[in-house]
């Protein structure tokens, strides 16, 4: 047994952990804890310019990988920076250990220097959160942090710990095992459930796969894919199942809700049996309630119970990890399911698909941002990693690039975080290594964490940011055109900075293009040169994300163009 | 708004853990009608009751969602239960005491202290008997009312 203090348990934590990278930024409160860092050397730490960057990256790093994320920040305001980062990772459930430093608990509730309650404040945006009250309790905290973060539905852990408790000095004994009684996760599901779900499948005639973010999480998308082949049901994903099955999967009708296919939103409308696999029934899914899916009884297979009948009453549900689920209920579909009933559904949805296609009308005088999208995935499919930010680039990504893969495609869903996109991908070119990483972001968002060109020079991590730049804050221009008579209220943002000069002035590279020609070229530049660069595409100030169904609409009333 | 419901939490007896509770009510809309707590005796634990309202989908979802606290050791949703509640109540010294005594004898109550001014009386009673209780003692004019929230055990 060890005796040290508090700063070092948490250094010999994150070793413990096997943590080989931690992202974040120090201050006073937190100090202690980096003169550990220096000291010891266990893990690379990257240092941000912004602690939010800081959360984002750790975020971009655990979707990528798969591993928990880990980010340092100071108390005050380092904290509250943070928090947007905790709460777009926990919208979209991933594993993440965020510690801040907080004023010595002698301190606490005196409004002292840098001081806030950073543990009411991240409460309601995280799975669990501590604030240390001895160096006693660390070892313990830490552990149950990690576990924590990446057990059952995965989320983010913050760990609120006072400078005192960093210096004293106490016994280190890493526990080897969490075992807590008030926490445990329902793993297996149950097995006549199991059975009922599969006789719901079998007397369906017009089934549909409606595919979740779970399966990402729960690593899972090789059994998914398994299972529609096997039964060959129509499949639709949301937007964060993206990369679920490969974008030419026979079976699969695309992303369905709010820009989702015509055919995938149609299918959900017309089946009179949801497979739901991980999903959360999220409002820009399922839009008008009452006539979401109004003709099919649901399975619903979750690790989290609350998500089970939240929003839509469900027939058949299931609960426990996806991949121990599928790995019972896949060999009865196989034995049981005539892949052959589903021929004329198949056939309908088909002609849906031939009807409205996922489409858009090239120009020769101006790009458009799908071309864009589409080009970087002829060129780059099946080997990088996309990030994107929040808008209309963000939509058009998800609809028209290529994804083959889960972790493919990391994107803020739930939350709709500006500025994730570049920090992420950060995070993610560090998890990843030599696959090229490319972020699609808009002229809004990039600038909500560009200081970060810096960190990705500093640290060699050569992501391309590709700004589909519309001069306007465009998924908000687009809402302004159809439903407020075009009354463009502060989403003009044609006062803009020199993007190629703002990439050189961090010491990346940028490129300015406005045809499909020069696009190529800056492209292939980028990637032949391995830099950290910014590629400004000027597109069609006026393109609009479509279909589109309204907020609160019905999915089967989708607006297909718009005609001004 | 949906029926009366009663739920119990356990949950471990620690640092913030009512706040993750309330949090929980406050944050997702959902109505605290009285809530009471204590530990629960030779254990790490304490014990909360509370009392809410909504139509079973709501309560379901209160129940799951308290669940996924990770602090919480069980929610328990009462059908069969015993519940009660407390109430005190400062009395002007000049109304007539021994009307007073004999409705708090009704409730399961008495005279508990006798001051300069006033007399401080009790009654623990079922939630719905106290509220005609305190209907009742309105003619003696109380000065002050303090009722202490619904605690219940399961039958």
């Amino acid at each position: 047994m060890a005796k040290m203090r508090g700063a070092q348990m948490v250094v010999e934590a994150m070793r413990e952990e096997g943590v080989e990278v931690v992202f974040g930024y120090p201050g006073g409160a937190i100090m202690n804890v980096y003169d550990e860092i220096y000291k010891h050397r266990y893990f690379q730490h990257i240092l941000t310019r912004h602690e939010q960057a800081a959360v984002h990256a750790a975020d971009g790093y655990a979707r990528a990988t798969g591993k928990v994320g880990v980010a340092f920040v100071t108390s005050g305001p380092g904290f509250t920076n943070a928090v947007t980062g905790l709460a777009t990772a926990y919208m979209d459930s991933i594993p993440l250990v965020v510690i801040s430093g907080q004023v010595p608990l002698s301190m606490i509730g005196t409004d002292a220097f840098q001081e806030i309650d950073a543990v009411g404040i991240s409460r309601p945006c995280t799975k669990h959160n501590y604030l240390v009250q001895s160096a006693r309790e660390l070892p313990r905290i830490l552990a149950e942090a990690f576990y924590i973060a990446r057990s059952g539905r995965p989320g983010p852990v913050h760990i609120d710990i006072p400078k005192d408790v960093t210096a004293e000095v106490a016994e280190f004994v890493y526990p080897k095992e969490v075992k807590l009684e008030t926490y445990k996760p329902t793993i297996r599901g149950n097995v006549r459930q199991i059975k009922k779900a599969v006789e719901a499948i079998k007397s369906a005639s017009r089934p549909i796969f409606y595919l979740g973010g779970g399966i990402i999480h729960s690593n899972s998308a090789h059994l998914v894919r398994e299972l529609v082949d096997a039964t060959q049901i129509p499949a639709v994903e949301t937007l964060m199942a993206r990369g679920t099955l490969p974008h030419d999967h026979p079976q699969l009708l695309g992303m369905v809700g709010m820009h989702g296919s015509y055919a995938a939103n149609m299918a959900m409308s017309e089946a009179d049996l949801l497979i739901a696999l991980g999903p959360r029934f999220d409002d820009r899914v399922t839009g008008k309630l009452s006539e979401f899916a109004k003709y099919a009884k649901v399975i619903h297979i979750d690790i989290d119970p609350s998500s089970i009948g939240k929003l839509v009453p469900v027939n058949y549900p299931i609960v426990g990890d996806l991949k121990a689920v599928l790995q019972e209920l896949l060999p009865l579909a196989k034995k049981e399911i005539d892949p052959d009933r589903y021929a004329k559904w198949r056939e309908i949805l088909k002609r849906y698909d031939e009807l409205h296609p996922l489409q858009y009308k090239d120009s020769d005088e101006v790009l458009k941002p799908q071309w864009v999208i589409e080009r970087v995935g002829q060129k780059l499919k099946g080997r990088a990693r996309i990030t994107t930010d929040v808008g209309q680039h963000q939509m058009w990504t998800a609809q028209f690039y290529p994804f083959t893969r889960p972790r493919e495609f990391i994107t803020s869903g739930g939350l709709g975080t500006m500025g994730f996109g570049f920090p992420a991908a950060i995070g993610v070119k560090r998890g990843v290594g030599d696959e090229v990483v490319v972020n699609f972001t808009g002229d809004g968002s990039i600038l909500m964490n560009i200081q970060e060109l810096i960190t990705a020079v500093q640290y060699r991590l050569p992501v391309i940011n590709i700004i589909l730049n519309n001069s306007y804050l465009g998924m908000v221009r687009q809402w302004q055109t159809f439903f407020y008579d075009k009354r463009y209220a502060e989403t003009d943002l044609s006062i803009q900075p020199d993007f190629v000069r703002v990439a050189e002035a961090f010491g990346g590279v940028g490129y300015r293009v406005k045809t499909k020609e020069e696009f190529d070229k800056a492209l292939d530049d980028a990637l032949s040169k391995g830099v950290v660069a910014l590629i400004d595409v000027i597109v069609d100030r006026y393109e609009n994300v479509l279909p589109m169904v309204p907020a609160g609409g019905t999915l089967y009333n989708m607006l297909l163009e718009y005609k001004d | 708004m949906g029926e009366r419901r009663v739920i119990s939490v356990i949950v471990l007896n620690e640092h913030g853990a009512l706040t993750r509770i309330t949090g929980l009510f406050a944050a997702r809309g959902y109505n605290i009608e009285s809530l009471t707590v204590a530990p629960i005796p030779g254990s790490s634990y304490s014990r909360l009751t509370i009392v809410t309202q909504g139509d079973s989908q709501v309560i379901e979802q209160i129940i799951k969602q308290l669940h996924k606290l990770i602090p919480v050791y069980k929610v328990i949703e009462h059908s069969e239960l015993v519940e009660k509640e407390m109430v005190m109540a400062k009395i002007p010294l000049e109304e007539r005491l021994a009307d007073v005594e004999a409705l708090c004898r009704a409730y399961n109550g008495n005279i508990v202290n006798i001051g300069k001014d006033t007399a401080i009386i009790m009654a623990a009673d079922e939630p719905k008997r106290i509220r005609n209780f305190i209907e009742a003692l309105k003619r003696f004019n109380p000065k002050e009312i303090v009722r202490s929230g619904v605690v219940a055990i399961e039958r």
